[in-house]
């Protein structure tokens, strides 16, 4: 198969359209068995946004897919064809190009559009009027969450002035403020379902990211920042949280656990706190 | 513009280290790429045996720590992306052919072409002796985010290590400024005569805009680097805020902004990645046609969607940080900017398929790998829409869906135009042609090899696998990913494995290879027209151009009939 032009010796080429057309197919093939069979997917989605963000993944993974087939198997099969007199001389051609252009950009700006409605249900709304407030706080390489207690209302904090954490306040709760008397600090995010959570997210040392599969939720805490974000699970049950920013040597077991109890649970669990005194 | 030319020619062959030839510069930047992508894929293999055997013991390395993986992962990001995706299809082959395909005889400013190979050849050794100092290299990924950054003791490798990071990467910064300004100039005033910007090859446009990248880039990166060591040497606080306690100590810095960083970089950054890419674009476009024996389709969409690239790959840079705390107000503004990019990119692969269509192929391993840079773009590039979306960011930014698709359309489609360019050029430069056997073999594993190692990382990332992580010791959802993982380093291995193939050849060839002629693919292009390698370039024989560069598959030329199906770009304009 292997072919020398007299002339120019060190031309050689065989011809593989066959095999790279194969190839392609395979490759195809293959892909669109593991995304359709997916023997690893999303962990099951048990917040009030999974529904929206996994209808908007499979729409997106069902148009792009598509498009993934067609330009696999348009490449293989150009390569496939018989050579041609006719388009041998061809420079290009303006309608064909910007009817591609046009049509391409309707798809993906179609798409753009659903993926901006639904950022903004998710992110542009306030949180609701009975939203439980919880302060998550990232350090090297332990989660920190905080419910203000039964004043509603979280004590002052100064990590630089107070943080111990060998004396069980490791988020630097300023002793002489009244308001942080009750607080209860947990390394576990406990949370009552079908209830809003608005997360106060910060960060001590260097930036991390709150990573909870289970509720399709990431927020990175920031040094320096304080970032409110929302989701509300509806499911009872015990998730797992990651931290996706890296933060250090100690950035893959940074790992913290999420339960969603019933709303009794919860006040049980709350008061249970109390009363061990905090 | 006519110049002094025998002048520099005679410095040339008088001095070849020490060379201002543009030849001699844009080996070295080869050769230095080389080296860098050999470091990089050691250091990736490392990277996957440590995930997958955490306690395996690494001979002359010993175990592994986490530490070392991080190290290992940010030296591999800084090198490939750099060294390697920046330096060779730029710095590498730009200033080896810019000149001859443009009909110049050197490259405007020689000088400072020689000096920008120096300083970043000394950036890459003040990167690589971060490795050897107390603490190692730095750990924080090559983004380097403040606050991790800009404190020494947020972990091992984050005191000295990190300051040579950024010492190197300023360095580079400053050489690839340098060599923009160079080739931004040969472009505009040196092109030969009859050489109108619509006549030159597409490479030469690729190379002339990605040159106005790296200048406005590499800028503001430069001014990064520098804000970061003042920031770590001395007191002040661009990126560090206040009340921050680091390994238990109070840190002495108020005012900072993290978020600051990751704007300036991301300015950088994005732009970064169609600098890396877009040369190698064009080099796609060039060799489709040239072994398709059909002129380029849609030259004039090509050369409009390479600048569409380029100005709206400033305006996209937001979309690194959809979760970063950033307003998210501005994540409408930079998923539909990011949504418009991908729209010059599928007319650039409408346009591969177009040029494809109908054409008389030559099966050339150089065609292979641009077949195989078209296949990969289409790939990697198709998840480019969905990550442009905020709302599934949630969800899948830093995760290993990320990691899947920006290696398969930078580092794979990248690494793939540069192999093609190598096995093309590599006749031109050496005088001698690769072996084909064993290019074709080479090419072989590595499709499949690049395909079997990163399509599945897209599972991983979508079962919510967090990138950077060292072990998979940490969360059990992800321990649970360990036998994906298993099959992914097990690829890694064998693509790996499969490079040495290219080397043999490469080392082999140079010495051994069959002598390739003035011109053994039948190219139109000027460079052709020099004897392999070139000696003297043009010399006083400077050519003056009548055609376009992709004159291919005609039977007539000027109503005469054609003894070959191309013609070059100085033949006479009537026969």
């Amino acid at each position: 198969m292997i072919n020398r032009s007299p002339d120019h010796p060190t031309i050689r080429s065989s011809d593989s359209s066959l095999l790279i057309f194969l190839s392609l197919l395979l490759i195809t093939i293959v892909t669109v068995y593991l995304f359709a069979v997916h023997p690893w997917w999303f962990p099951a989605g048990v917040s009030s946004s999974s529904a929206g963000i996994d209808h908007q993944f499979v729409a997106a993974l069902r148009v792009l897919g598509a498009l993934f087939i067609a330009g696999q198997f348009l490449l293989g099969l150009v390569l496939l064809r018989s050579p041609s007199r006719k388009n041998r001389s061809s420079r290009g051609s303006w309608p064909l190009e910007i009817t591609w252009t046009v049509l391409i950009a309707c798809i993906f700006f179609w798409f753009n559009l659903a993926g901006n409605r639904l950022w903004s249900e998710i992110k542009l709304h306030l949180p609701e009027e009975d939203a439980l407030q919880v302060e998550v706080t990232g350090t090297q390489f332990q989660w920190y969450f905080r419910y203000p207690g039964n004043d509603g209302k979280f004590g002052h904090t100064n990590p630089q002035r107070f943080a111990r954490p060998e004396e069980g306040n490791p988020l630097g709760i300023d002793p002489d403020d009244p308001d942080g008397k009750d607080d209860i600090v947990s390394t576990s995010l406990v949370l009552p379902a079908g209830q809003d959570v608005d997360l106060i997210l910060r960060a001590n040392d260097v930036i991390h990211g709150l990573f909870i599969p289970a509720m399709r939720f990431k927020q990175d805490t920031v040094p320096g920042m304080t970032t409110h974000a929302h989701f509300k699970p509806l499911q009872a049950g015990s998730y797992e949280i990651a931290c996706s920013q890296l933060c250090g040597l100690g950035h893959y077991r940074m790992r913290a656990l999420i339960q969603v109890l019933t709303t009794i649970e919860f006040k049980q669990w709350l008061n249970s706190r109390h009363a061990s005194g905090s | 513009m006519q110049r002094p030319t025998p002048i520099t020619t005679e410095i040339a062959s008088r001095r070849r280290l020490f060379s201002t030839d543009h030849k001699v510069v844009g080996l070295q930047y080869f050769f230095l790429s080389l080296a860098a992508v050999l470091v990089g894929m050691m250091l990736s293999l490392l990277m996957r045996i440590h995930i997958i055997w955490p306690k395996a013991t690494i001979p002359l390395l010993g175990e592994i720590k986490p530490e070392n993986y991080l190290a290992y992962l940010t030296m591999h990001g800084t090198l490939m992306i750099f060294f390697v995706l920046s330096t060779a299809p730029q710095n590498g082959f730009g200033n080896y052919f810019l000149p001859l395909q443009l009909g110049a005889s050197e490259m405007a400013f020689p000088r400072l072409n020689m000096a920008g190979f120096w300083i970043t050849l000394l950036s890459f050794l003040v990167l690589l002796a971060a490795f050897f100092v107390p603490g190692g290299a730095s750990l924080a990924g090559w983004t380097q985010y403040s606050p991790l950054s800009a404190i020494a003791s947020a972990g091992p490798g984050q005191g000295l290590g990190t300051d040579l990071w950024l010492l190197s990467i300023a360095l580079f910064c400053l050489a690839s400024i340098l060599s923009a300004i160079n080739f931004i100039t040969t472009t505009l005033k040196l092109r030969g005569r009859g050489m109108t910007l619509m006549r030159m090859p597409l490479t030469c446009w690729t190379w002339f805009v990605t040159a106005i990248l790296t200048l406005l880039a590499f800028s503001v990166l430069l001014s990064a680097a520098i804000m970061l060591l003042l920031d770590r040497n001395a007191g002040t606080s661009f990126f560090v805020p206040s009340g921050l306690v680091v390994s238990g100590s109070p840190v002495e810095h108020a005012g900072g902004s993290p978020l600051l960083w990751q704007h300036l970089f991301w300015f950088f950054g994005h732009p970064e990645v169609y600098i890396a890419i877009l040369p190698g674009m064009g080099m796609t476009s060039h060799l489709l046609s040239v072994f398709s024996r059909k002129p380029v389709f849609g030259y004039k969409a090509m050369v409009g969607a390479t600048i569409a690239i380029g100005v709206l790959g400033f305006s996209v840079w937001g979309h690194h940080m959809f979760v970063s705390g950033m307003n998210p107000y501005a994540g409408f503004a930079f998923s539909t900017l990011t949504t418009a990019i991908a729209v010059p990119s599928a007319i650039k692969t409408f346009n591969w398929l177009g040029t494809l269509w109908g054409g008389h192929f030559r099966f050339t391993v150089p065609f292979l790998f641009s077949i195989g840079f078209v296949s990969l773009f289409i790939s990697g590039g198709l998840t480019g829409p969905m990550l442009a979306q905020p709302a599934l960011d949630i969800y899948l930014h830093d995760t290993y869906f990320v990691v899947a698709h920006f290696h398969l359309i930078m580092a794979m489609a990248g690494v793939f135009a540069i192999f093609a360019a190598t096995y093309f050029w590599f006749p031109k430069m050496f005088g001698r042609a690769m072996n084909h056997r064993l290019g074709v073999l080479h090419f072989w594993f590595t499709l499949l090899g690049a395909y079997s190692t990163f399509m599945p990382m897209h599972l991983l990332g979508i079962a919510g696998n967090p990138r950077r992580y060292s072990e998979l010791t940490g969360a059990q959802y992800v321990a649970a990913l360990a036998p994906l993982h298993k099959f992914i380093t097990l690829a890694a291995i064998i693509t790996i494995g499969a490079q040495f193939l290219f080397l043999a050849n490469f080392f082999w060839s140079m010495f051994k290879g069959a002598p390739a002629g003035e011109n053994p693919w039948q190219c139109t292009t000027l460079e052709w027209r020099l004897s392999s390698p070139p000696q003297h370039g043009f010399g006083n024989n400077l050519p003056v151009v009548h055609h376009g560069p992709y004159e291919y598959g005609s039977a007539e030329w000027n109503g005469t009939a054609a003894q070959e199906d191309f013609l070059m770009q100085d033949a006479p304009a009537n026969p």
